[in-house]
């Protein structure tokens, strides 16, 4: 029982975030939104992955990933090639000129299934493939780049020229991925509608309850002591290592391990909107997926999901009224918080949350001043 | 099937001499704003530690002051057409240098300590200034009207085209890097840069006023930017995502050449711009970037301090 609540929900103060997160997403949304609005924040929910994704990687780790874009379009793909075939049946394609193989392949006068293609017919294989790319694709890169101690700036770089490279191959090889429309028209899942309602909702909640379980297995990382030696890597990286440590390997796993949230969340992501393009791959969605773990407060999981959010919302809100005025905002946000507010929402949360204690102590303290003297000492709260 | 091969059969020798001549002085404009825009970033970046990802921007505003100068030329002074280029580049230097010294003023200096943390305040950066082009210049690419002497191309031999523009543009790079190495490697102020970016408190110490040699650091290579940009209007037009498209390539070559060294700045830029160049000319331009990338990601990967890399004790 003590494992849990300590080390799952990371104490008192970790266990109400957490249920007021789940009461936000899994009641207050589904009981106040209408369908479309819901889909909208189970859209939403999905770029979360990421932000958490990155509060591992870089708040943590202090390794900051400008790629987690790969990761999600990666995870993405998957699903939509999939999908894709499936909507490509040969009833459906009668009227190409070859039936049976995409839309767009047909459009790029491409006559056969390219063999990449093939095995994404089978679901397992689908998500064993979700699942799997991503990460070894992750561990590549890490082991490249951490084995020889690239960290920092250059990580950052090269990970976002990985991020180009990629765009600018699926936008270019359009025959083979639908180029920068993506892949788009997906309708069923095994033969069920998931472009109903009733689907739509049912991966939100199912989006819900996996971004929960990775914020219960992230938490869980983090109170290890692998999570003690992840922040010991961030802050004295040398000392680690003399202390005989393998620094490079703690920060694999945790790049692999953020990018197989990522690629989760990507592969929600097109199951819940119906799309996958690769403007969700590139430098831009990148480097907004830090922001949202940036307003979030980049030590904190639960606060990333709230920097997606309010972002979003945010986004949505003004970029449908006044579309010039949004990157005005978005980049007055990024220099606002990387300035004033490091820590994001949930610093500011802490301050003002401690403030609050304090406060409510004080007034007690009135009460019971007659019989403990000794109790006003102040509420310290761990992060 | 899966492959994009480069049919080099198809051509003969001579053919194949004429094509690589020809992409060679077309991958040397290429060259010569990449330079430009790397040094620039070579100074903020290699020497600072600052990631700049608004430097792309800072090429844009120098880009946008070329052809705001040439729109006013045309209209009230058209005799001073075929001179207002020079003009326009050095204000092009002024403009963007002021600019970098404001935002070093107001965003920067706050953030020597986290350079992570730059990259996302100058990406905010980018964002406002990508908007205020839009804003000012409207959301369609612009060009200036350039000079004539400018225009036409030289033609040493039948097959080969050797473009004015791109001449000028290298003679221009040229002068420019070597004012930088000057600055830099032989000037009093250089030596300031170069031992504050070594050792602060130590530069401090010894009487250096580091906050006004970096700001003053950061304006540099943000008017080298600008001059860039004028550059670049002799090559392509410019929009308000202008910068965004070069900001990666501008990177990968400090990058690539080993941050703290100018020299590797040029050969890496060379490289890839020769290299994109050529590639582009056998499969499609897109397919050329992603092998040129590619291949330096792979480089990277096995020689991660780039070329040439500074042999300074951290």
């Amino acid at each position: 029982m003590t494992f849990v609540y300590q080390k799952l929900m990371g104490g008192k103060s970790g266990l109400t975030g957490f249920v007021i997160l789940a009461a936000l997403i899994l009641v207050i949304f589904p009981l106040f939104l209408d369908s479309f609005r819901l889909n909208l924040v189970g859209k939403y929910l999905t770029y979360a992955f990421a932000a958490v994704s990155l509060v591992l990687i870089w708040g943590y780790g202090g390794v900051l990933s400008l790629g987690q874009g790969i990761f999600f379009g990666l995870g993405g793909y998957g699903m939509a090639m999939f999908l894709k075939l499936e909507a490509s049946s040969v009833a459906n394609t009668a009227i190409q000129s070859t039936p049976g193989i995409p839309d767009f392949m047909d459009w790029n006068q491409i006559t056969s299934l390219p063999w990449f293609w093939e095995p994404f017919n089978s679901f397992t294989f689908t998500i064993l493939a979700i699942l799997i790319i991503p990460t070894v694709f992750a561990y590549i890169i890490g082991a490249a780049m951490f084995k020889r101690r690239v960290g920092g700036v250059y990580f950052a770089i090269i990970t976002q020229v990985i991020a180009v490279i990629l765009t600018i191959l699926i936008v270019g090889q359009q025959g083979f991925t639908g180029g920068i429309n993506g892949i788009t028209d997906l309708r069923t899942l095994n033969g069920w509608d998931i472009t109903s309602d009733s689907a739509k909702n049912l991966f939100y909640f199912i989006n819900c309850a996996l971004l929960l379980t990775v914020i219960i297995i992230s938490r869980f990382i983090l109170t290890s002591k692998f999570g003690s030696l992840l922040l010991a890597i961030r802050d004295k990286e040398d000392r680690v290592r003399f202390s005989g440590y393998d620094v490079s390997n703690f920060k694999i796993f945790v790049f692999c391990f953020a990018a197989l949230i990522s690629a989760i969340g990507g592969a929600m992501f097109t199951l819940q909107v119906g799309f996958m393009s690769p403007s969700f791959v590139g430098i831009v969605p990148s480097i907004e997926m830090v922001i949202f773990a940036a307003v979030g407060g980049r030590m904190s999981l639960i606060g990333a999901v709230y920097g997606t959010l309010l972002i979003n919302f945010g986004k949505t809100g003004f970029s449908e009224s006044f579309p010039e005025l949004w990157l005005f905002l978005m980049g007055g946000l990024f220099i606002g918080v990387v300035m004033f507010f490091p820590n994001g929402l949930a610093g500011l949360w802490h301050d003002y949350s401690h403030h609050i204690t304090n406060k409510f102590a004080f007034i007690s303290n009135l009460f019971k001043r007659k019989v403990s003297v000794t109790s006003d000492a102040p509420v310290t709260q761990k992060n | 099937m899966f492959f994009w091969g480069i049919k080099m059969g198809d051509y003969t020798y001579s053919e194949l001499g004429s094509i690589f001549a020809m992409q060679g002085f077309a991958g040397i404009s290429l060259f010569s704003v990449l330079l430009l825009m790397a040094l620039g970033l070579a100074i903020i970046f290699g020497q600072m530690g600052v990631i700049n990802m608004a430097h792309g921007e800072f090429m844009a505003v120098g880009a946008y002051t070329t052809y705001f100068v040439a729109v006013v030329t045309e209209k009230y002074l058209p005799g001073f057409m075929p001179y207002y280029f020079v003009f326009a580049i050095f204000l092009a230097f002024i403009v963007a240098g002021a600019l970098g010294y404001l935002a070093e003023f107001a965003l920067i200096r706050h953030l020597y300590k986290r350079p992570l943390d730059t990259l996302l305040a100058t990406w905010g950066l980018s964002l406002i200034m990508q908007q205020s082009f839009r804003s000012l210049f409207g959301a369609r690419e612009v060009s200036p009207t350039l000079p004539e002497w400018l225009l036409g191309s030289y033609q040493p031999i039948e097959s080969i085209h050797i473009p004015i523009n791109g001449m000028f543009v290298l003679g221009l790079t040229g002068f420019v890097t070597l004012g930088v190495f000057y600055l830099l490697y032989k000037s009093n102020w250089g030596l300031c840069v170069r031992a504050t970016t070594q050792n602060r408190v130590m530069s401090g110490a010894v009487g250096i006023n580091t906050k006004k040699i970096d700001r003053y650091t950061f304006a540099l290579g943000c008017g080298i930017a600008g001059i860039a940009g004028g550059a670049f209007t002799t090559i392509a037009s410019t929009g308000p995502t202008t910068g965004t498209l070069y900001i990666v390539d501008t990177f990968m070559v400090v990058v690539f050449g080993g941050a703290a060294s100018l020299f590797g700045t040029i050969i890496s830029a060379f490289s890839i711009a020769q290299a994109q160049s050529l590639l582009e000319f056998f499969i499609s331009g897109s397919m050329a970037k992603v092998y040129t990338l590619f291949a330096l990601v792979l480089i990277l990967m096995f020689k991660p301090e780039g070329l040439f890399a500074s042999k300074v004790r951290r």
